[in-house]
């Protein structure tokens, strides 16, 4: 009785000890050579990719804003023309921090609240006719961010000019205006929040919690960028406006409707960013670090199977090559030949396959913290 | 051999042990009752989902919306009352159906453990848990044993080893053995244990794991059974499970394996345990120890044996179904499940489901989180069972929404024991030509690689 008690009592204690790493404990981890250095791929993560990322995209939303901000005190032609190229390079920088919803920008919606499209555009005329919104409602998803600047800028009119219009002598002219300042104002204001938490102490709290439990820092962005590549990059971007899974092409579902060609570049831009991102390579001229790549590489030293990382990569340059095939305005590519939309998204649903299915698994990471027993 | 039988059948031991037994099982129960609720599951697991993986015949078993909540209710208090010994043949068997309700409500959540807490209420519906150290015993002393027949014991005890031995024995394939899967997989992602995190690392850990893992499993219930090695081999289990519950997210399945295996011990470490609990809840023990014997009537006993036995019969038999199918077993899944085959796997997949228009070719895809948790579709995805009932399920809800001339094809991949990802339904079979059966599943694609082994 004694000697079993004993065993009991200090298997407890043992145990005790062991599962206080369960709750997203803190630990320096992987210091050792033989151990993937996880701390250290946090740490180039968030230093030469997502803080980066975001400071050169708030800075490109403050020129948004201050190119708006001109244009409403006195619209012109020229300052039109200087707030539309604001525009465009505001949408492509966004594309290397869309997939980074994690902390602040998951806390503020931050994604749903720049980039849904396609834009509700009856919603967005019924209040600036009534000249009353409130942005920072959950509803008005739709009715703000770039899909809505795109409307406002590119989609008022057949041209340009009556665009203008819009903005000097039309109806509500007031209205209009400061719409559209309220637009790329709370854009930038967002960004400007989420970047200040990342240069803050979010930084530091995401590259400490290297714990292996579902709530660990690898594990939850992992979930994200995965569900970015699937639910944005490949349904967003190509899937909806193909038809994939209504089955009917709907060119109103391509991102960036108005402006034109812009919506194939955006595409690539994001398909770009997530390549690099997963490769390891920093952000612009930041340095290259560890990622998925290399993690992955490290797994599969041990494993005999194939080179999973390399299946990866090589799916991801192979959309990129079919994406030549496409036509600049995604818009035109739907209605003039959809089976070129259909392929692209058949490279992009490969690597879904590979990521979502391979990579997860491979990493020993479950999809969307299910958090039940197991056997 | 007959007279051997009838004198076993006729030999007596004491009821504290089962007593024991029954009483940490009926709390270990309540605690796992308790704990479902407390983490959100009832309502996370059969409340908000829209829909609901059936067993093959248990089709009408489903979460009754709120009333779930009074099915674990009743459950939880009958866990309770079979643990004071209070009304104990009612309070099992209304455990042992409230509980497997419950588990038959939505096979996605099913688990070897659980299917273990079924058979082994369903056991214990014959067996005089009851009659000893029970609320029982003391309201009507006439329905108090000190001793009861060996057999009484001892089917736990068989039920125990076939549980271990039958675990050891799903592990003799190559997978296991020779590419130490999935624990290669498994254990590295465990890197920020304090002492174990970078051993986990290594890759003889990996091979030392999986294979003291089989070693452990087949000897255990014989070390357990034999007396010199009986305290060893507690030690054991208690390692064994603790370092189990450590490394995996199993819930309260170590303890309840831990505190099941004691009934291997003598009838004084039982008696001690009881004088305890007398001692502290204040109660006069010597009342149950009456050393009156639970007799049977010859009628009543052959009936019960005769039950008990075709009941081990059936659990030895039962996990080599898998035979009688094509295929791999580890691929198809056909006579996986209710085998004791724990943890051998590490398998996921990804399903596209399509539906066509079978007149104009017509054709969109399905968004599985319009109509499944994320829990629910992990589990759907590389499991053909629920590929083909959710298929037709998918059938019906769009020809609710007008569609017409319905076909269900599946793009589905899965990936299996680090095996790089392969299709795994065929594309081309329009699932609703099937319907469930027991039936091999002609539509599951070959699996290209061979697992030896049993």
């Amino acid at each position: 009785m004694k000697k079993i008690s004993t065993i009991l009592i200090l298997s407890l204690l043992f145990f005790a000890a062991c599962s206080s790493g369960d709750d997203g404990g803190e630990t320096n981890g992987g210091n050792e050579t033989e151990s993937f250095d996880r701390s250290a791929m946090l740490a180039h993560w968030a230093d030469d990719v997502i803080v980066p990322a975001f400071q050169n995209f708030n800075q490109s939303t403050s020129e948004l804003k201050s190119a708006t901000d001109a244009f409403v005190a006195n619209p012109n032609a020229d300052d039109f023309a200087t707030l539309r190229i604001r525009f465009r390079k505001a949408y492509i920088n966004f594309q290397h921090v869309s997939m980074f919803e994690i902390g602040k920008a998951e806390e503020l919606n931050y994604r749903n609240f720049l980039n849904t499209y396609p834009a509700n555009t009856a919603n967005i005329q019924i209040k600036i006719a009534s000249g009353s919104f409130n942005l920072e409602l959950p509803s008005s998803f739709a009715q703000q961010g770039f899909p809505a600047m795109d409307f406002l800028l590119y989609g008022l009119a057949e041209n340009d000019a009556a665009i203008l219009e819009f903005y000097t002598s039309g109806e509500n002219v007031e209205n209009y205006r400061s719409y559209l300042l309220a637009v790329a104002e709370r854009i930038d204001s967002l960004t400007a929040e989420v970047t200040e938490s990342w240069t803050g102490n979010y930084r530091t709290t995401f590259v400490k919690n290297t714990s292996s439990s579902s709530t660990g820092s690898v594990d939850r962005f992992t979930n994200d960028y995965v569900m970015y590549f699937e639910k944005f990059l490949r349904s967003g971007k190509i899937g909806y406006p193909a038809g994939v899974f209504s089955g009917t092409p709907s060119a109103v579902n391509v991102e960036s409707l108005y402006a034109g060609n812009l919506s194939k570049e955006l595409y690539l831009e994001a398909l770009n960013a997530f390549s690099n991102f997963f490769e390891g390579k920093g952000f612009d001229s930041n340095p290259n670090g560890k990622s998925y790549k290399q993690y992955l590489q490290y797994l599969d030293s041990m494993k005999d199977g194939q080179d999973l990382a390399a299946l990866i990569s090589s799916q991801f340059s192979a959309a990129k090559n079919q994406a030549n095939s496409l036509n600049s305005n995604l818009k035109e590519q739907v209605e003039s030949d959809n089976s070129v939309m259909l392929a692209a998204y058949d490279e992009l649903q490969k690597a879904t396959v590979l990521l979502k299915l391979d990579m997860m698994q491979a990493l020993s990471i479950s999809v969307d913290y299910v958090d039940s027993d197991g056997d | 051999m007959n007279s051997k039988r009838s004198k076993y059948l006729n030999s007596y031991t004491e009821a504290a042990p089962l007593a024991v037994f029954r009483l940490l099982f009926g709390l270990m129960m309540f605690a796992s009752i308790v704990r479902f609720w407390w983490n959100g599951w009832i309502e996370k697991l059969y409340i908000l989902p829209k829909f609901h993986f059936s067993y093959y015949g248990f089709e009408w078993v489903k979460p009754l919306g709120n009333f779930t909540y009074l099915i674990f209710t009743i459950c939880g208090i009958a866990a309770l009352f079979v643990a004071a010994g209070y009304k104990y043949r009612l309070a099992i068997i209304t455990f042992f159906l409230s509980f497997t309700y419950i588990e038959l409500m939505d096979k996605t959540t099913y688990l070897n453990h659980y299917y273990f807490i079924s058979v082994l209420s369903f056991l214990m519906i014959f067996l005089p848990a009851g009659a000893y150290f029970s609320i029982d015993a003391i309201n009507d002393p006439k329905k108090g044993f000190q001793k009861i027949p060996c057999w009484c014991v001892d089917s736990i005890k068989l039920m125990l080893g076939i549980v271990y031995f039958y675990a050891g024995l799903a592990k003799i394939n190559s997978d296991w053995l020779f590419r130490a899967m999935p624990l290669k997989i498994w254990l590295p992602s465990k890197y920020d244990l304090p002492f174990l995190g970078d051993l986990m690392q290594q890759e003889w850990v990996h091979y030392a794991f999986s294979w003291s893992g089989m070693l452990y499993d087949l000897s255990i219930p014989f070390l357990l059974l034999w007396k010199r090695t009986r305290l060893f081999a507690f030690a054991l289990v208690v390692i064994f499970h603790v370092l189990t519950r450590v490394l995996f997210p199993i819930g309260m399945f170590p303890y309840i394996m831990i505190v099941s295996a004691m009934i291997f011990f003598s009838p004084q470490f039982h008696h001690k345990i009881l004088k305890k609990l007398a001692d502290w809840f204040k109660i006069d023990i010597s009342i149950f120890d009456n050393n009156r014997r639970y007799f049977l009537k010859p009628k009543t006993r052959k009936i019960l044996t005769g039950i008990i036995s075709v009941f081990f019969v059936i659990q030895l038999l039962f996990p080599w179904r898998y035979l009688l199918y094509p295929g791999e077993l580890f691929w198809t899944e056909e006579g996986f499940r209710f085998s004791w085959r724990v943890m051998l796997m590490e398998k996921a997949g990804y399903a596209q489901f399509k539906i066509v228009d079978g007149k104009t070719g017509k054709r969109f895809y399905v968004d599985n989180s319009d109509f499944l948790t994320p829990f629910q579709e992990k589990q759907m995805s590389f499991q053909p069972d629920f590929i083909l009932e959710y298929a037709h399920y998918l059938a019906n809800h769009f020809k609710k929404d007008g569609h017409q001339n319905i076909e269900v094809y599946v793009e589905n991949y899965v990936a299996l024991n680090g095996r790089a990802s392969d299709p795994y339904i065929s594309p081309k079979t329009n699932l609703l030509n099937f319907t469930d059966s027991f039936k091999h599943k002609t539509f599951i694609l070959p699996f290209k690689d061979e697992i030896k082994g049993l």
